[in-house]
């Protein structure tokens, strides 16, 4: 089994509630898609091709600062349920994991870890650099991944076209090769159901969203990821600084749907997130779905004030640790265990009497 | 269960319509939803770029492209055939990237830069990076007053050729270089 304790907080320390408005925005990632000059992309490159992409990268990468002491995982020579934990993580897209439909892991699939950053290599592009930090934090998780942009920059040579920028494999890439992306949690404008008019304003200002784990997935808990669709035409920083602004305003709607909530209908929103509480402290099978819906509800509880007893931090970890691989390694069992829901329920239930254990 | 259109092949979208009030279920294979203009989960993941790359190639202008356009195309398809345009580095032809919306190199972009550019205006609105600028090490830093010339003559093409919206995007990059 790979050694997650090798990484700075096992990885997710994006997770700990420390960022500005966490108890809203989850975490910040910015990533910056970037191809070798000369070479053939992922999709019509042989095996050797993508072993030599994988030396290159990592010996710049050992060559410079930001990634000198990395932990480098080989997808590629993992078990299945070690890949779905790195992605449960969020520290590999579900495409280097093997994990999308077609279930395959590509040759030289990797990645490279340091502390908030990181490349996955032999993804969709050469190379995507990453960087994630906790809450709301555009412009610093740009700042980290623009260090490490320059630093390989400087060692390899990235495919650049003078009128695209900076080519990828993928259109919808090309340019800055920048998404940024933010995970926020929105209960209170699905439960006012103002919901879609949002999302469909989003749209309309060049912002797309998707579920909890990115390209393709389902929303569930009611978190979203909200990221720039266009990556062309506009520097980082105005792509930045335009998802900033848009992000804020959602922050501000979501308040105000709390408020309109805690306002009309206190006793309905009360009896909803102690109801959720009551679930998770003394359930004794719970689905991941219905666990994610439960702890969103517990989320709203605890940011508006009306749970005081659970940490931030202990619900997105709970978020992480609910998830079948992390669930199916901490048990010593897999993922297809039918007792997966049971065992659920009783780890979620030993997380939260800890809590009111040590906070009581 | 069988296709409502065709009774041929299996159905594998369902759509569920609601009409004066009625709500009737249509059972349709994926040719025949194509057909009517539905689009099946399936057809969108296998190309993320969905309608963009179906419909790439429509309107770009005859004789940049083979395999589409006017009677011009037509000719020069005759001369030509399509698969014969292929990129010398990877080999990926221009049917290769609409099957897997996947450029295959970066040469590839060059090859196919006129279908390309049609298709980063419609996905971006735009089709000049202006975010950072890049020199790869050990190659030459880029020249000033070569781009700016470079910029120029592209200005006076697109005037001549009466591409208006690309000239004055050519005016706004070419503002960085004014004193």
């Amino acid at each position: 089994m790979i050694d997650l304790s090798l990484l700075l907080d096992g990885g997710v320390g994006w997770l700990d509630a420390s960022g500005p408005s966490s108890h809203l925005v989850l975490s910040t990632r910015v990533r910056l898609a970037r191809n070798l000059a000369g070479r053939v992309f992922q999709g019509r490159n042989s095996e050797s091709e993508r072993e030599q992409v994988l030396t290159i990268v990592a010996d710049a990468a050992r060559d410079g600062q930001l990634l000198r002491r990395a932990v480098a995982f080989r997808l590629d020579r993992l078990d299945r349920i070690e890949r779905q934990l790195l992605h449960e993580r969020h520290l590999v897209s579900k495409e280097l994991a093997g994990l999308e439909a077609d279930g395959r892991v590509k040759s030289g699939a990797s990645v490279l870890i340091q502390d908030r950053l990181s490349v996955m290599v032999n993804e969709e592009d050469h190379l995507r650099l990453q960087g994630l930090r906790s809450g709301f934090a555009v412009e610093q998780a740009y700042g980290e991944v623009e260090r490490l942009d320059t630093e390989l920059g400087q060692r390899l040579p990235f495919a650049f076209h003078p009128e695209f920028g900076y080519l990828t494999s993928c259109p919808t890439n090309v340019g800055t090769g920048l998404r940024a992306s933010v995970l926020i949690h929105l209960p209170g404008l699905v439960l006012t159901k103002e919901i879609s008019k949002v999302l469909q304003g989003l749209a309309q200002v060049g912002l797309t969203f998707r579920g909890l784990y990115g390209e393709g997935s389902e929303v569930v808990g009611n978190f979203f990821q909200l990221s720039n669709q266009t990556t062309l035409g506009k520097s980082e920083h105005d792509l930045l600084d335009h998802l900033g602004k848009m992000v804020r305003q959602v922050m501000d709607y979501e308040e105000q749907a709390r408020s309109v909530l805690l306002r009309d209908a206190p006793a309905i929103i009360e009896d909803k997130v102690w109801r959720a509480y009551g679930l998770l402290r003394y359930a004794r099978s719970l689905s991941f779905e219905e666990a994610m819906n439960l702890l969103s509800g517990v989320r709203l509880g605890v940011g508006v004030g009306l749970i005081p007893d659970v940490g931030m931090y202990t619900l997105n970890k709970l978020l992480v640790h609910t998830q079948p691989a992390h669930l199916a390694v901490a048990e010593g069992t897999t993922v297809a265990d039918p007792d997966l829901p049971v065992r659920r329920a009783r780890h979620v239930r030993r997380v939260l009497e800890d809590e009111v254990g040590r906070r009581g | 269960m069988e296709c409502d259109q065709c009774h041929e092949r299996e159905a594998v979208i369902h759509l569920t319509q609601i009409v004066n009030e009625q709500v009737s279920t249509l059972h349709l294979c994926e040719r025949c939803a194509a057909e009517k203009g539905v689009e099946s989960p399936g057809t969108v993941t296998k190309t993320p770029l969905g309608s963009f790359l179906a419909a790439m190639g429509k309107d770009v202008p005859a004789g940049e492209q083979p395999g589409t356009g006017g009677p011009a195309a037509a000719a020069a398809r005759a001369l030509v055939p399509a698969d014969r345009d292929r990129c010398p580095r990877c080999g990926a032809s221009l049917q290769d990237f609409r099957e897997t919306g996947r450029v295959g190199c970066g040469e590839c972009w060059e090859r196919f830069e006129g279908p390309l550019r049609e298709l980063l205006r419609r996905l971006h609105g735009s089709t000049h990076h202006v975010g950072e600028r890049y020199t790869a090490p050990g190659a030459a830093p880029a020249d000033p007053k070569r781009e700016e010339a470079d910029l120029r003559e592209q200005l006076r093409v697109a005037v001549e050729t009466e591409n208006f919206e690309l000239a004055a995007e050519l005016r706004d990059r070419l503002r960085v270089y004014e004193p």
